[in-house]
């Protein structure tokens, strides 16, 4: 069963001077299983549209449906399908709080209420699945580790709640490259060997290409595009409309493109697009040096 | 939600009292504060509450927004009320428990609501028509000539910006701390009193971390562009005053004249 948004808008304070329309009349379906990425300049709508499908928003009109259950329903179907969404916020190392990492981690599964052998086996696999050994770092104060580690914890915290559907907001932000690559590994692992069905905010062209089977692109609050990442990075106009930049490959493919190489500008890293230019120059000899 | 909270109840506007000086504004706000309470005759009240409506049509703020304003003293106008009403010695209309209800105690009660409404009208005038910055930066001009005295007008003013400036700050990060939990299952409502006091450390801890890293961030930039203090700063924008100010001021002080050589006349 997916989650389905249907119709769904949002306005900040209405009724107000402030009023402010973050989304209208958005339509969505998140097929279970799939790992779609979310785009968009500040202001597009993206972190309302997270927040809807995580339930801590509830929808101006329209309806968001986790497994056919109204998340902004009362009763106890619509907190199973709200406790089905896990939500990782920008910055989650900021909202840690308790005096060591495991007990951080175990928060969640707490307030479930669940017996204290399985918040235990919980906070063990969560910190396992994000490598950090148990053993040395659950008793640590969460505050005296380096930033990658806190975040960690804080996707950690988020994991133990044994999700459905993860939703994570811009994941990688503010992470040196390495930890960015690592932090983007352990969300694809997440959805290949756990099957969880993903959401993820990225402006990282390059980042929602390697990971996402499908992009959406936002714009004052509606749906722009909607694609498999490879045939949104050729939609020139609504990448520039969403503020984001086509990944360098692409890019510098295109422009050879646009000197005469008769090159597929389908390449999302170096090596794919190394051997894509490989590729052309070899048929560009062959075929008697004539351009394309 | 949190979010919809607006600070200091700013009414952004382009009407004659938004665009007054903010100075001359608390200035002449204090002398008609002065005047709702040196005047007691019914025309001097009749002639304020006039002025007052009219000063509130001319601000362009909704009505529904400014009687808002009275309501929280709501509780404070009620007990002024019965206590002039039961209180006051005179001819007796009717006799609870006690209390002698007066019809002397009557008038002087509804007087004296009229008088409260009309300050709280007036201040939030005030506050609906500045902006908290601009409200600051003028008390900061005012509280200037004290300084002899010792008293840190600058600062003060400083002080003041700074925590307007993060109040909203505070509260979008502390939307942004509740909902992080919310999504792990915390539950800030139900309970008794000490169970939800309990369930707010999950909000409190970051939030308190985040303040302060803020506060040494905001202290650093601070130093970076040198900052020591308010002695030579010069600011962008100059407050001026300008032609609307003299003919408010102008208005204000005949305004007060009238009153107060109808009041000495006897009238």
């Amino acid at each position: 069963m997916p989650i389905e948004l249907k119709n769904v808008s949002y306005t900040y304070m209405p009724k107000t001077p402030f009023e402010r329309t973050a989304l209208s009349d958005v339509s969505l379906t998140i097929r279970e299983g799939s790992l779609t990425a979310l785009a968009g300049h500040t202001g597009s709508g993206k972190s309302t549209l997270v927040q809807l499908l995580s339930g801590l928003l509830h929808p101006s009109s329209g309806a968001v449906l986790v497994d056919g259950a109204d998340l902004s329903a009362k009763g106890k179907e619509a907190k199973t399908a709200r406790r089905k969404v896990g939500m990782v916020f920008q910055y989650p190392e900021h909202q840690l709080f308790e005096e060591t990492v495991a007990a951080d981690i175990a928060f969640g599964p707490r307030n479930q209420e669940l017996p204290p052998e399985e918040i235990e086996r919980r906070v063990r696999a969560a910190m396992e699945f994000v490598e950090l050994d148990y053993e040395t770092y659950k008793d640590r104060s969460p505050f005296q580790l380096s930033g990658g580690q806190k975040r960690r914890v804080a996707i950690a915290g988020v994991l133990a709640l044994e999700p459905k559907y993860l939703i994570l907001d811009e994941p990688a932000a503010g992470l040196d490259p390495r930890l960015r690559a690592s932090i983007l590994r352990r969300i694809r692992r997440l959805h290949r060997e756990k099957k969880l069905t993903i959401v993820f905010v990225s402006h990282d062209m390059a980042d929602i290409a390697c990971l996402a089977d499908r992009v959406v692109f936002l714009h004052d609050g509606r749906v722009l595009l909607d694609a498999p990442p490879r045939e949104a990075f050729f939609a020139k106009q609504e990448i520039t409309a969403a503020g984001l930049a086509p990944p360098e490959s692409v890019s510098l493919l295109m422009k050879l493109q646009a000197a005469g190489l008769a090159v597929d500008a389908a390449a999302f890293s170096a090596e794919e697009a190394a051997a894509h230019i490989q590729k052309a120059l070899t048929a560009r000899r062959k075929g008697g040096g004539r351009p394309c | 939600m949190l979010t919809d909270i607006t600070i200091g109840q700013y009414f952004p506007g382009t009407s004659f009292l938004h665009r007054l000086d903010p100075r001359v504004k608390i200035v002449l706000l204090f002398a008609l504060i002065v005047a709702i309470f040196a005047f007691d005759t019914p025309g001097a009240y009749a002639a304020l509450t006039g002025l007052t409506l009219c000063l509130a049509a001319a601000s362009t703020v909704p009505m529904t927004l400014l009687f808002k304003s009275v309501r929280p003293l709501w509780w404070l106008l009620a007990f002024t009320f019965l206590m002039h009403l039961g209180g006051t010695p005179g001819e007796v209309i009717a006799r609870v428990w006690i209390f002698d209800l007066t019809w002397e105690g009557l008038v002087k009660g509804l007087f004296l609501c009229l008088r409260l409404v009309l300050l709280i009208l007036l201040s939030s005038l005030l506050t609906f028509t500045t902006s908290p910055l601009m409200l600051t930066d003028a008390l900061e001009r005012l509280l200037r000539p004290l300084r002899c005295f010792g008293v840190p007008a600058h600062e003060l003013a400083m002080m003041m910006t700074i925590a307007l400036r993060f109040v909203p700050t505070l509260i979008e990060e502390t939307d942004k701390i509740m909902k992080a939990q919310q999504a792990r299952g915390a539950d800030f409502t139900s309970g008794n009193f000490f169970r939800r006091l309990y369930s707010l450390t999950p909000i409190l801890v970051p939030l308190f971390i985040s303040a302060f890293r803020r506060a040494d961030e905001l202290a650093m930039a601070m130093e970076a562009r040198c900052y020591r203090g308010g002695n030579g700063r010069t600011r962008m924008k100059e407050m001026k005053i300008g032609r609307p100010d003299y003919a408010a001021t102008i208005f204000v002080v005949l305004f007060l004249a009238t009153l107060g050589a109808l009041k000495w006349s006897g009238i």
